[in-house]
C-alpha cells in the first residue's frame, strides 16, 4: 500500500506530474528506497475507466483548465484556448500518447555542430550524447516493451499501414515498418497484447499500450516508499531563506491548499506547466520565478513541425481499425541540407475517428469542399508528420496575468512562430506524404494543418553553461540545487523522434542521479 | 456499409413525433409548406414527407425550419436526412438560446432580401444559399452555428454507420480477428 507521508515530513522528495516524466520517476525513486510524494492535478482512470469515444474521453482525460496562445500558428486561430491536447490524470499524457518509441539519431544530440548557425534559432547542443544515452534507453526499452527491440516482434499492420507501406515502397523509401512500438505485440511485463481495437489515444482498455498509470505508478506504490496524491493542483514551489527549495503549496481536491515540506522537488507537469509554475513561484529573492538566472525558463518551446496528410480512395481503407500509429517512413529522418532545411522528419501513420476527422480536418471550413472529404471517410487513409522543429527564444510560455484559473493562479500563454525551417520542412513532407498517396492511387489528397500539440518541448532546456538554459546535464536546474526538472521541457533540441522514450530514459537517469546524490550526502 | 438512403429514417430518440392525437397527415396538414422541404405551423416543424415533425417551445417553427436548411447548407451530406440536422440544432431551443438564433436567422433572411429573394427558405439553389452565408461566415451567430454542428451533427452516434465509421469495438474484443487488415485491393 502506498505510503501516508505527513504534510511536515521534509524528508521526502516531491515529484510534480505522474506522466512519462515523473510517473516514471517518482517509481524509479521509489525502487531505490527513497521516500516519494508524488502531486498530480488529476484524477485516477484505469484501463477499465478508459472511454472508446472521441468526444467523451477528451472530456474524461484532457487538460482543459484555461491557457491562452499568441503568434502565427494556425492553433492560435483554430483553438486558441487550447494550444496542446495533453492529459491531467495519473499517469498523465503516457495515457494518451501513440506508443511510438524511437531513440534520438546521433547527431541530434549536437544540433548547434551538425546543424551550423541557423538564423532565428536558437540552437545549442545537448551537454550528453548518444553514448551517454545508450545504457538509459536499454533500460526504457525493457521498461516500455518497445517492439522490434530486445527479441520483441513488430506488430501486425492494418490496413491503413497497408496502404501507407504500399505507397512507401512504390515510391521507393525503404526505412518502412510498423516501427518501434510501447505497445504488446505478444503478452509482456503482465500486460496484454494489442488487439486492434483502435482509440490508443483514449487509453488502451487492454493495457496493451504501455502507460505510467497501470506500471511505474502502481509498482511505485507497493513499494510503501511513493505516495500518490491525486486532484492535488500545485499552486508554487517555496523555499527557505538559503535559496533552497523548501516545499510545493497545492490546492486539494476541495480547493484547500496544502503545503508539503521537501528535501528536493521535481517538476514533470510538461512544458507548459513546468515553468509556468516556476514563474508564478516568483519572490523577492527570485523576482522572475525559480531558476531563471538566464532568463530562459519558459523560452524555447518546442512542439515539433507537425501536420497530417489524409487521402481518399475509390476503395474501402476502414483506416481507424486496429493500432492508431503502429507504421513508421524513416527515409527522410536524416539531416540533408539539400532539401531545403536542416533537420529531418518522420512519416507515421495515423487516424482519427469521423468526429475528430470533422473537427481536425481542416478546422473552421465548411461548405462542399470539407463534407465531400467526410463523405469518403471510409476510404481514407492518414499519416501524420513529425520532425525536428528550431527552437526560437521568442516561443515561449509565459503569464498572462488578465487570466486566472480556478485557484486564481495567471495561466500559461503559448506563443508561437513557425520558423522558415519548420515551414520548408512541412511542405516537403506535405509533398512527400502526398506523393506516398498517390503512388496507390489515391483520388485526393488533404495536407491537413497541426493539431493541438501532443509534443511540448523545450521551455526549461538543459545546459552546459548556465547562461544558455535552465537545467544542467542532470535535469537539476543550474540556480537552486535541490530543484529539479524532470519532464519534456527540458529538452535541448526536439530531434525528430516522438520524445516520450527519451523522456523516460531520462527520467530513469535522474533518478539514478538523485538516488546517487542522497546517498552520498549532496541533497 | 453502403450508406443507404436515410431520407425517410427516424433516428432513435429523436425528439420528435406528432403532436399527442395526431396522426402525422393531420399534423402536417395543419402547416404550411416553409421552402422546398419543410412544413411549420404552429409549435411545430416537420419534413414534407412527414417522416420526422419537431417541436419547438421557444423558438419560431419557421426559425427552426431556416435554421435546419442552415445547417445542412454549411454541412451538407446528400445521403444524411434534415431529421440529423433537426437534432443537431435542437438545443437551441432553449429560454435562453433562442433571441440570439431569432437575431441570426432574422439577419439571414435579411441577407437574402438584399439578394432579391422573400427569404432564406425560399431561396432555390444551394449555390445561392452559400452565398448569402458567405457573406455572413465572420459573424458570430455563423460561427455559432458552424462550430456546434462539428460536435452537434458528427458527434451523433446514429450518424457514424451513413459515414461506414464503427465507432467503439472494444466490447467486440477489437478488429484483431474482425478485419484490422483485411484490405483486399492493394
Amino acid at each position: 500500500m502506498a505510503a501516508p507521508f505527513d504534510l511536515n515530513d521534509s524528508g521526502v522528495i516531491v515529484v510534480i506530474g505522474t506522466g512519462a516524466g515523473g510517473g516514471v520517476l517518482a517509481n524509479e525513486l521509489a525502487q531505490r528506497g527513497v521516500s516519494v510524494v508524488a502531486l498530480e492535478a488529476g484524477g485516477r482512470y484505469l484501463p477499465e475507466d478508459y472511454i472508446n469515444d472521441e468526444w467523451e474521453s477528451f472530456g474524461q482525460l484532457a487538460w482543459l483548465d484555461p491557457r491562452t496562445t499568441s503568434g502565427d500558428w494556425r492553433v492560435a486561430r483554430d483553438f486558441s484556448g487550447l494550444p496542446a491536447w495533453i492529459v491531467k490524470a495519473v499517469g498523465g499524457t503516457t495515457t494518451h500518447w501513440a506508443g511510438a518509441s524511437l531513440r534520438f539519431q546521433d547527431h541530434e544530440w549536437k544540433a548547434k555542430t551538425t546543424y551550423g548557425d541557423v538564423q532565428g534559432a536558437n540552437l545549442l547542443d545537448w551537454p550528453i550524447d548518444a553514448e551517454e544515452m545508450a545504457p538509459w534507453y536499454d533500460l526504457a526499452e525493457k521498461k516500455l516493451g518497445v517492439t522490434r527491440t530486445n527479441g520483441i516482434a513488430g506488430l501486425p499492420g492494418n490496413n491503413n499501414y497497408k496502404v501507407f507501406e504500399a505507397g512507401a515502397k512504390a515510391l521507393g523509401y525503404t526505412e518502412v515498418s510498423t516501427g518501434r512500438m510501447a505497445i504488446n505485440s505478444s503478452d509482456y511485463d503482465g500486460r496484454l497484447a494489442c488487439q486492434q481495437t483502435g482509440f490508443c489515444f483514449q487509453g488502451c482498455k487492454w493495457g496493451a499500450k504501455w502507460s505510467s498509470a497501470y506500471t511505474d505508478i502502481p509498482r511505485g506504490e507497493a513499494t510503501g516508499n511513493l505516495e500518490v496524491r491525486e486532484k492535488a493542483h500545485v499552486l508554487r514551489i517555496e523555499h527557505g531563506a538559503d535559496g533552497k527549495v523548501n516545499g510545493v503549496v497545492y490546492a486539494d481536491a476541495d480547493g484547500v491548499e496544502h503545503k508539503q515540506m521537501a528535501r528536493a522537488v521535481c517538476v514533470a507537469g510538461n512544458s507548459f506547466e513546468s515553468p509556468r509554475m516556476l514563474l508564478n513561484s516568483a519572490t523577492s529573492m527570485y523576482p522572475d520565478g525559480l531558476a531563471n538566472s538566464s532568463g530562459q525558463v519558459g523560452r524555447n518551446y518546442m512542439r515539433h513541425m507537425t501536420g497530417s496528410v489524409y487521402a481518399t480512395f475509390d476503395k474501402p481503407v476502414r483506416m481507424w481499425r486496429g493500432t492508431t500509429m503502429a507504421g513508421i517512413i524513416q527515409d527522410e529522418a536524416r539531416h540533408d541540407p539539400s532539401r531545403g532545411f536542416v533537420g529531418g522528419y518522420e512519416l507515421e501513420t495515423l487516424a482519427l475517428g469521423l468526429p475528430f476527422m470533422a473537427a481536425f480536418l481542416d478546422p473552421g471550413s465548411w461548405g462542399r469542399e470539407f463534407t465531400t472529404a467526410l463523405d469518403s471517410y471510409e476510404n481514407m487513409a492518414g499519416m501524420w508528420i513529425v520532425g525536428e522543429d528550431m527552437p526560437q527564444e521568442t516561443n515561449r510560455v509565459t503569464l498572462n496575468h488578465d487570466v486566472k484559473d480556478q485557484f486564481g493562479m495567471p495561466v500559461a500563454n503559448v506563443h508561437f512562430d513557425d520558423h522558415p525551417n519548420d515551414i520548408a520542412m512541412r511542405n516537403h513532407a506535405y509533398k512527400q506524404g502526398i506523393a506516398v498517396y498517390e503512388a496507390v492511387g489515391a483520388t485526393r489528397t488533404f495536407p491537413t494543418p497541426p493539431y493541438p500539440s501532443t509534443h511540448n518541448l523545450g521551455t526549461n532546456r538543459m545546459s552546459e553553461n548556465p547562461r544558455d538554459g535552465v537545467v544542467n546535464k542532470w535535469g537539476r536546474t543550474h540556480d537552486i540545487e535541490n530543484l529539479f526538472v524532470s519532464d519534456g521541457s527540458q529538452f535541448t533540441t526536439g530531434a525528430a523522434e516522438n520524445p516520450t522514450l527519451t523522456i523516460v530514459a531520462l527520467a530513469i537517469r535522474q533518478a539514478d542521479h538523485i538516488a546517487g546524490e542522497l546517498s552520498r550526502g549532496n541533497l | 456499409m453502403t450508406p443507404n438512403s436515410q431520407q425517410s429514417r427516424q433516428p432513435k430518440g429523436q425528439p420528435t413525433g406528432p403532436k399527442h392525437g395526431l396522426t402525422r397527415r393531420q399534423l402536417l396538414s395543419r402547416g404550411m409548406a416553409a421552402g422546398a422541404t419543410f412544413v411549420v405551423g404552429a409549435g411545430f416543424v416537420a419534413s414534407t414527407d412527414a417522416a420526422w415533425a419537431m417541436e419547438t417551445a421557444n423558438l419560431q417553427p419557421k426559425t427552426m425550419a431556416t435554421l435546419i436548411q442552415m445547417a445542412r447548407d454549411i454541412y451538407p451530406h446528400d445521403h444524411v436526412g434534415d431529421a440529423y440536422y433537426a437534432r443537431a440544432v435542437k438545443g437551441y431551443d432553449t429560454p435562453e438560446g433562442a433571441p440570439d438564433i431569432e437575431a441570426g436567422i432574422a439577419a439571414l433572411d435579411a441577407a437574402a432580401q438584399g439578394k432579391g429573394f422573400a427569404d432564406y427558405l425560399s431561396v432555390g439553389w444551394e449555390r445561392d444559399r452559400v452565398d448569402i452565408l458567405r457573406g455572413m461566415e465572420e459573424s458570430a451567430f455563423f460561427q455559432q452555428i458552424r462550430g456546434g454542428l462539428v460536435t452537434g451533427l458528427y458527434n451523433q452516434k446514429e450518424v457514424w454507420p451513413l459515414f461506414g465509421y464503427e465507432g467503439e469495438s472494444f466490447s467486440q474484443g477489437g478488429y484483431i480477428d474482425r478485419g484490422f487488415d483485411d484490405i483486399d485491393w492493394l
